[in-house]
This record gives C-alpha cells, structure tokens and sequence, in this order.
C-alpha cells in the first residue's frame, strides 16, 4: 500500500462516517455554488461577478495570471472575507450563519504554508488538530505524518524542512480534519517531481473520497490531467469555464488571447 | 471546549518562545536598559527621586510590553498563521484569550527581573509588601496587555503596525497605568494606607474585567475581514 492510499485519503466514506470532533455538528454539504460573486478593497475591484459551482468529488481549477484574483477567490470561499455582493452558498447554507459549523468543514492549503517553524511536524499537527477538535490528536498527527511521508523526521523542527517536505505537512495539516470542502492555493510550489505526482495522487484519493476541491494555480502542465473543471479569471473577472478540459496550455493562451483582444477592443471604443 | 483551546494556545506560545527565546531575551534587555538609563539620569549622589520607583517601573512594563506585543504577533504574520488560526472552527474569543494569557505570562516573568532591580537602583521598599505588589502588577498588566493583544492582532495587517500599536495603545490604557503608579506608590509609603490602596487595586480590577469583556466581545467581528 503506498502511503497515498491511506483511510485518510477516503474522508467521506460512509462506513467511516463523519470524524469525531468536540466542537459539535459539523456543516456537511456536496455543493459549493458562488453565485455573482464581487469583491472590492476600497475602490480597487479584486473580483467581479464571479458565478460557478462545485461539486463534490470533482476538482475545479481556477485557473489565470498572477493577481487575476484566485487567491481573494479562496479566501472568500474559506470564509475569511466576505463578499462585496453575491452569495456564496456551501449546500444549502450561507458562511454568516454557519460559521464555525462551516470553518470545521473546510481545510485550506495557502501560499503560505500556516506552519510554526519552531514546532516540529508531529506539534504541528497535533496542534490544528486540536484546534479543529479531534479527540485523539496524537493519532492523526501520526497517521498524518506516515501519508505525507515523514514518519521518521515527524519529531524534527519545520524550520530544518526543505520547501517540499514542509509543503507536504502543510497538506496534511489542512486534510487533518477530513473536510469536506478542500481549497488549494498555488499546492506545486517548491516540489519535486516526486512530490508533485504523490500530490496529484492524494488528489485522486480526495476526489474519489467525494470531497470538494478548488484549486487556484497558474502552473497548467502540473494541473494538466488533473481538473474536472477550469474556470478562467483575469483581472477579477471570469472570462471562460470548460468541463474536463484538455490540452490546458493551448486553451489557456486562445482563452487569454481572445480576452486580451477583447479588452484592447473594449478600451478602444472606451 | 473554550478551556481547551485557550491552553492549546498559550501552551503552543509558549512551546515557540521556549525554544526562540526571541521575545523574552529582547523584551527583557530593553526593560533592563531603560531602567538603567533612568536610574543614570536620575539617581543623584546614591539618592533617588521620591516615588520615581513606581513610574519606572510601570515605563519599563509598558514599553517592554509593547514590544513583546508586537514580536508576538510579527511571528504569527510571518508564516500566516494567524489566518490558521482564524479558519479552524475553535471559537475565536478562546484564541485571543490564550494569546493574552501568554502575553501577560511573559511580562510576569520581565517583571520578576524589574522589581528587585528597581528596588535596587531607587532604594525603594517594593518588596516589603509583595502580595499587594504582586497583586498590583498583575491586574495592571492584564487591563495593559488586554487592549494590546486586541490592537496588536487587528493591525497585524497594517504596514505601519510598529508606529501604529503604541499610538493607539497608551492614550487608552493611559487609566491602567496612572492606577498602577499610583497603587505602587501607596507601597512606597513609611506607613501602608490599606484602604487607598484597596481603592487603587479596585480601580485595576474594574478596568481589567471592562477591557477583557470588551476584547472578548470585538475580536471576532474585528479579525474576520
């Protein structure tokens, strides 16, 4: 058994149920819909209406250059902004009612990677564990450790990791509560080929395990394979959505292409 | 459940700062320096001013929990941890609790090198009542340290946050500190005056429970955007 085919890997199975928590019933849901969706900061608009839907066991990509505004994507649908205007619904709940509820549902992988460097991994993990209320936080932070591959360097300073290994334990650290709703941002950064086809293996595992992944990137040959759902921003607005998109790269640039025209076109008549 | 995430905290705070010793060794040397460099100033010929004890003492708390405010916080943007903090579904009110309680432990231990050092330096008799000097710096360093660690997390975003957490934090716990000189003062009397000194001590604990509810109530709503 390869250590990506760990239980953990089936968060949803129904013979498992839901994972023991002391923070009271957890939001369950198999739907994210963001429905013209707009946020602005001061006058500086960082998406415009952005419309799309998520369904459980399915992998949806946003896809797009450098400040299009996938990572304020994520950061409203982890429920850490809100929305200018629009909803964003989990199932049939909205995040200002569920909050906590939501919160326990939800894992997120940043940029930044949400590790103490002075703790070691097995501190780490036990930590959020913790935090997200799991009885037997030891245990997770063990069986979290053997999946990311680092049973044996578990006891050592994140500090002393390479970018890979601390990613992977960013990984585990935002699966360790089996949510439902996965949200990924940049997740290949600073890992090897290895590491990058073990995580598009723990991707596999998710989506077949029925959870919810969003995924924000700009490297379309790592996400190449991977989507069963792209969904193209720039400049804060939604500009194309493809199911099962193929050849990323080519799509990316007629997609580009034809925006770029457009607003060149736009600004023209402007 | 909110116990439980309130030790997980402090207990993680104070896991980091046992191995860093970052916040403590710097927090410390700038009390030390500033109660030398007052003591060099002020002391004259082996006589200290009358009562300077207890205003050094609380300018060395103050600007040495400024700093320990605000390292504490840098080393939560640092690596966003903060925002880890935020998205895990433990009630947020425990979160800032156990940040305050590690904040005020660590000013606790700061105050354990001041006092004898003050008491030193100004020939001042802070040891001949230390219950009631414990009990003094403890209830001003909570009602001090409850409105920085609010502040201190709502301008982990700002660029200025250095500039802006002391301008905002002093003119408010301006009460808390003039209550605390004034409490240590009392100490420093030939003869103790319990009652004034109860009134004081009274004053601190109603600040205290005023800014702590408050706290508690903000900082959810203040951190979520």
């Amino acid at each position: 058994m390869s250590p990506f085919d760990s239980p953990q890997d089936k968060p949803f199975d129904a013979a498992r149920g839901k994972p023991s928590t002391a923070l009271g019933a957890r939001a369950d849901f198999d739907q994210l819909t963001v429905d013209d969706v707009s946020r602005h900061f001061g006058r500086r608009r960082a998406l415009s209406h952005i419309s799309f839907r998520a369904d459980g066991g399915a992998i949806l990509g946003l896809l797009g250059p450098n400040g299009a505004g996938k990572s304020t994507m994520l950061a409203l649908v982890a429920t850490l902004l809100r929305p200018t205007s629009g909803r964003i619904r989990y199932g049939e709940r909205d995040a200002g009612a569920h909050g906590a509820a939501l919160r326990a549902a939800i894992g997120v992988l940043g940029h930044d990677l949400f590790l103490y460097p002075e703790l070691s991994a097995r501190e780490n993990l036990e930590f959020f564990a913790g935090l997200y209320g799991i009885s037997d936080g030891r245990t997770a932070a063990a069986r979290a450790l053997e999946t990311a591959g680092l049973a044996d360097r578990g006891d050592d300073p994140v500090s002393s990791f390479s970018r890979g290994m601390r990613q992977r334990v960013a990984l585990e650290r935002a699966l360790i509560h089996q949510p439902r709703l996965v949200l990924l941002d940049e997740p290949f950064t600073g890992l090897d080929d290895a590491s990058t086809a073990a995580l598009g293996l723990r991707l596999n595992g998710l989506r077949a395990g029925a959870a919810i992944i969003v995924l924000a990137t700009h490297d379309l040959d790592l996400a190449e394979g991977l989507l069963d759902r792209a969904v193209f921003l720039r400049d804060g607005r939604m500009i194309h959505t493809a199911d099962r998109p193929g050849a990323l790269r080519a799509m990316y640039r007629d997609v580009m292409t034809r925006a770029n025209v457009a607003s060149g076109f736009s600004r023209t008549d402007g | 459940m909110f116990a439980h995430i309130v030790w997980l905290v402090l207990r993680k705070d104070f896991t980091v700062e046992v191995r860093s010793l970052e916040i403590a060794y710097t927090t410390l040397f700038f009390a030390i320096s500033c109660v030398l460099v007052f003591a060099f100033a002020l002391v004259q010929e082996g006589r200290a001013p009358v009562g300077g004890a207890a205003g050094i003492l609380w300018i060395a708390v103050a600007f040495a929990g400024t700093l320990a405010l605000g390292r504490t916080f840098e080393r939560e943007r640092q690596a966003e941890t903060l925002r880890a903090l935020l998205l895990a579904p433990a009630a947020r009110p425990a979160v800032y609790l156990g940040k305050l309680l590690g904040i005020v432990a660590l000013l606790t231990a700061a105050e354990i090198v001041l006092v004898p050092l003050v008491a030193l330096l100004f020939q001042a008799s802070l040891l001949a009542h230390p219950v009631w000097l414990a009990l003094i710096l403890l209830t001003g360093t909570v009602g001090f340290a409850a409105v920085g660690t609010l502040f201190a997390a709502m301008l982990i975003r700002a660029r200025s946050r250095d500039v802006l957490l002391p301008v905002l934090l002093y003119p408010i716990t301006v009460p808390v500190i003039i209550a605390g000189v004034r409490a240590t003062g009392v100490l420093l009397e030939p003869e103790l005056d319990v009652g004034l000194l109860q009134v004081w001590l009274a004053l601190l604990v109603c600040f205290d429970v005023v800014f702590v509810t408050l706290a508690l109530w903000t900082f959810e709503p203040l951190m979520t955007e």
